[in-house]
């Protein structure tokens, strides 16, 4: 007759001692003792490392395809190693200041919650800003979608990880205001967590953007692009089997 | 000792209330109620089964003997390709989501899932992805039926329906079928080969993958998190172990698949060619560096874990069944698990045994056959176990175990053609005939759907309150077991002989007439066994309900509880001890469940439950680290006697309806849009408005209180 139905008058000085993950009241604790949007932000992370990992898969298909092919504008003529290296350095430090804003909503501290969270958005809006600045100079200097597979697979990468950063900074301003109307208690700390794990990941994944886009070396253009020609030879027989 | 503290729900005290508010359609509208999902998952689920039947039996018809013009050869390649993307992701997918919707939360003892809103946003953008995909096939099937119908009378020389069947065909979008195959290969997919019909299906299948990451996100943090105290991870039911693992391969794998359709709309709307090695410039072909067959591959990483995503939840749901008429604990519980686990991780190592054509060359084609074998070492682990539960047992042939059972017969059937395929060389020959049809038949219909009629003869009563007629049942089985053999087994012989898919007909000459005829007569058998079943439900839904709790005197949670369910499922959380509690508390000692002695739990000076240790010398740690747990858990119940459940929320629907503007939008012409960025940028005024009724759905959820 080992186990009854378990029927407690208090319970008060137990099973709060999860730590932050039960400090906020209204939150039923779970099987684990972990915060249930903490775990469906890591579930979702997993998820957007699949995204990005069939993203960068294309890209690496495609990586030194319009070399072989002679079809410019190259990635070593149009990086400006330099100039990506800064946005590359201020994304990473906005990932020290969204630790410092969950740090101090964890103390209670709403002026530094307030004071970083509006670093973290301000860095994460200049990365932004500097990536539409590149693509726009890329854009001018001849590259697009369109024009060959770096095009087409640079822009949509970068692009989807800039949507990403876009999205980020909106939760961020988003907290932000709802900070400066009272709304972000230290018990709501889960909130900017979660935020924060999101805005983590973004970062994580431009590093690896970064390496293998812009710092591995691309291969040689090729002088007389023959392989080149090759295919355009079969794609013109091609056409003449064609029925239209 | 084995014990459990259920509570007694079968007279529930809260009396049920039948207001218009509680039962109208706003109330479905805007439910956030697991159950009510599951029910409407499964409905819209059913109606897409009866849907994609139905183009499947014109497909027969068509076949029934060489040289039929019953249709076009286009409307044949539109019919088979809807007819696949209809019965995987319409039929399938859903009817799972319905059981892993309705079942889980109430196996694991939880009040709702993790996220009810996301849940209900999930459905209704289920239901957006599914109407966009089916858009131009609904505007496009009387006029495919008109002319059938014209066709026979005209054979016979009356005239006077050509008229109107050549209206219908000219209905605008009747001809924005899509028709390229269910796995859209590229080139086929691209500008140079196809019209607007891909955007639907690449776009209503964009749709269909967003609700489908939104339903695993919860599903995966239910399981985890919400179950009840001294559910551990190795008590869970076997169906709610497959509805965590399902949920992570589909995380896994639709990202693939996304990003594929993502970059086909961007070749198809921006004019890239990540799918296309050749443009047409000015009349003639110019080479793009892009490669049709990176579609293949990322269509298949997701691809193959998506057969397992479509059959591994009629396993979990037969893995409750075979036990209950058994009268048998599962056999081998954990290696079940497991080997879920192992099938879903090898799953996604397999993925170019579709490609082996394409000549990969020898070393790829030895890794992916070697790591295909492999997979069947986990599936036959599950067939023995099956096997084993049933040996032995006193086994009762009711509907829901007579098709578990069919699944088991007919799903080995497939998987042993499946084997085969690993074997390069045979794939080779068989690759693109009917021996394939036959064998993916084998394993979604003979599996996938056997169980799946298993779980509806299973849970009727829970759902509904009310039992189907078994009767009605057994010659339904008997019926569908008997036609689907005759459907798809002489397609292995077809297959043999040489016959491809996907081609509207064949010659007098081929020899295929015998047997193609034979699966005709099984298809509109098939189309009958449906027939019967809703006869069943409509002769079932007119009886008063009076299912008892647990009619099946089954073991797990979900039956603890009132037929139908109240909102909040249990009364009171239940406690669990035992990988069987409704046997436990039944039967106690007399069943073998594998228990082990137990140390009672005491918190505040009272026992308040007991934790499982084996062996109390070597296991001591372990114990009190599951005490730590059991009285975390106590405490926690503190705020659980007053139920609170979360309000209704019209918000998940708001966003649904965003998303389906915003996909509507990109269907349209493009005069119907704002162009931006000196015309680089063309914004759908549709869209735009599903873009603000999705952001302010965003910020009204987050900022909605939930309960």
């Amino acid at each position: 007759m080992a186990a009854t139905a378990i029927e407690l008058e208090t319970a008060h000085g137990a099973g709060h001692g999860g730590g932050q993950d039960h400090g906020h009241a209204g939150v039923p604790p779970t099987s684990t003792g972990l915060d249930s949007r903490k775990l469906l932000m890591w579930v979702f992370l997993t998820s957007d490392t699949m995204f990005f990992g069939a993203l960068i898969a294309t890209y690496m298909t495609y990586r030194g395809r319009s070399e072989a092919l002679a079809m410019p504008p190259y990635p070593q003529q149009i990086f400006d190693i330099p100039y990506t290296s800064v946005s590359a350095f201020v994304l990473l430090m906005s990932s020290l200041t969204m630790v410092l804003a969950l740090a101090a909503i964890q103390k209670g501290n709403h002026r530094g919650l307030r004071v970083w969270l509006a670093a973290t958005a301000l860095l994460g809006a200049i990365f932004v800003g500097g990536q539409v600045f590149e693509f726009t100079t890329f854009f001018r200097e001849g590259l697009t979608l369109q024009k060959n597979m770096f095009g087409a697979t640079f822009f949509v990468l970068t692009g989807f990880h800039g949507a990403h950063v876009t999205i980020g900074v909106l939760w961020l301003v988003s907290l932000l205001l709802v900070s400066l109307r009272g709304g972000v208690g230290q018990s709501h700390a889960m909130n900017v967590e979660v935020a924060g794990l999101y805005w983590h990941f973004v970062d994580i994944v431009w590093i690896v953007i970064f390496v293998l886009v812009y710092l591995l070396p691309y291969p040689a253009v090729s002088e007389a692009p023959e392989g080149a020609m090759r295919l355009v030879d079969a794609g013109t027989r091609l056409l003449h089997a064609l029925p239209f | 000792m084995a014990s459990v503290a259920i509570p007694q729900t079968g007279t529930v005290v809260v009396p049920e209330r039948k207001k218009a508010s509680d039962t109208g359609l706003w109330s479905w509208l805007t439910t956030i109620d697991h159950k009510r999902i599951g029910i409407l998952y499964g409905a819209f689920a059913f109606f897409f089964f009866l849907l994609g039947g139905l183009e499947a039996l014109v497909i027969r018809v068509q076949l029934m003997h060489p040289d039929n013009a019953v249709v076009s050869p286009q409307k044949y390649n539109e019919l088979f390709t809807m007819h696949g993307t209809t019965m995987i992701f319409l039929a399938l997918m859903p009817l799972a989501s319905a059981f892993f919707n309705y079942v889980m939360p109430l196996q694991i003892g939880a009040r709702d899932v993790a996220f009810p809103r996301l849940n209900a946003f999930s459905l209704w953008t289920f239901l957006a992805g599914a109407l966009i995909l089916n858009l131009p096939m609904i505007v496009s099937l009387p006029g495919t039926f008109l002319e059938i119908v014209d066709g026979a009378l005209r054979s016979v020389g009356i005239t006077s329906l050509t008229a109107v069947a050549n209206w219908a065909n000219g209905i605008p979008g009747a001809n924005l079928v899509p028709d390229q195959g269910w796995y859209g290969y590229a080139p086929l997919t691209g500008l140079l080969f196809s019209g607007q019909q891909i955007d639907f299906w690449a776009v209503g299948l964009l749709t269909l993958g967003t609700a489908s990451l939104a339903a695993s996100f919860n599903f995966i943090v239910t399981v985890i998190n919400l179950r009840c105290p001294g559910m551990t991870m190795l008590r869970m039911p076997i169906f709610t172990w497959t509805t965590l693992i399902v949920s992570v391969l589909l995380i896994m794998a639709l990202p693939a698949i996304t990003i594929a359709l993502i970059l086909v709309v961007f070749d198809r709307y921006v004019g890239t060619h990540f799918f296309a090695a050749y443009n047409l410039v000015e009349g003639t072909l110019v080479t793009t560096g892009g490669d049709p067959l990176l579609w293949q591959h990322l269509f298949w990483i997701f691809g193959h874990p998506e057969v397992y995503i479509l059959v591994l939840p009629a396993f979990g749901i037969i893995s409750e069944i075979i036990p209950v008429f058994s009268r048998k604990p599962l056999f081998g519980y954990a290696v079940m698990a497991y080997a879920t686990a192992a099938i879903a991780f090898l799953g996604f190592g397999v993925w170019a045994h579709h490609m082996f054509t394409t000549g990969l060359g020898p070393t790829p084609d030895a890794v992916f056959g070697a790591s295909t074998m492999l997979i069947a070492i986990p599936t036959g682990v599950k067939i023995l176990n099956w096997t084993a539960t049933m040996w032995g047992g006193s086994i009762r042939f009711t509907t829901a175990m007579l098709f578990a059972v069919g699944l088991v017969s007919q799903f080995v059937i497939g998987g042993l053609s499946g084997v085969m395929h690993a074997v390069v060389p045979v794939d080779t020959q068989h690759n693109d005939s009917y021996f394939v049809i036959a064998h993916f038949h084998y394993v979604l219909f003979g599996g996938s759907m056997f169980g799946f009629f298993a779980g509806l003869y299973y849970w009727w009563p829970k759902i509904t309150g009310r039992l189907l007629d078994e009767k009605l049942g057994r010659a339904h089985f008997w019926l569908t077991f008997a036609a689907f053999n005759l459907t798809f087994f002489p397609m292995h012989f077809l297959g043999l002989a040489g016959m491809p898919r996907r081609y509207a007909t064949y010659g007098p000459d081929s020899g295929w007439w015998l047997w193609n005829v034979v699966a005709t007569v099984g298809a509109l058998l098939i189309g009958l066994s449906a027939l019967v079943f809703l006869h069943n439900v409509t002769k079932t839904m007119r009886k008063p309900r009076f299912a008892p709790d647990n009619p099946w005197d089954a073991a797990t949670l979900e039956w603890a509880t009132s037929s139908p369910p109240p909102p909040y499922n249990f009364r009171e959380i239940p406690t669990v001890t035992n990988r069987d509690p409704l046997w436990a508390a039944k039967y106690g000692d007399h069943m073998d469940h594998h228990e082990e002695r137990e140390i009672d739990v005491h918190f505040a000076g009272r026992e308040i439950g007991t934790v499982q240790a084996p062996d109390e010398a070597e296991h001591e740690q372990h114990a009190r680290a599951s005490a730590a747990v059991a009285v975390r858990e106590a405490a926690a119940e503190e705020d659980g006697h007053g139920v609170h459940m979360p309000n209704p929320s019209f918000y998940p629907l708001l966003a649904s309806l965003g998303l389906l503007l915003i996909s509507l939008g990109a269907l349209l012409d493009l005069s119907w849009s704002i162009h931006l960025v000196g015309g680089l940028l063309a914004i759908p005024y549709i869209s735009l408005l599903g873009g603000l009724m999705l952001f302010g759905a965003v910020y009204g959820w987050a900022f909605e209180p939930a309960s």
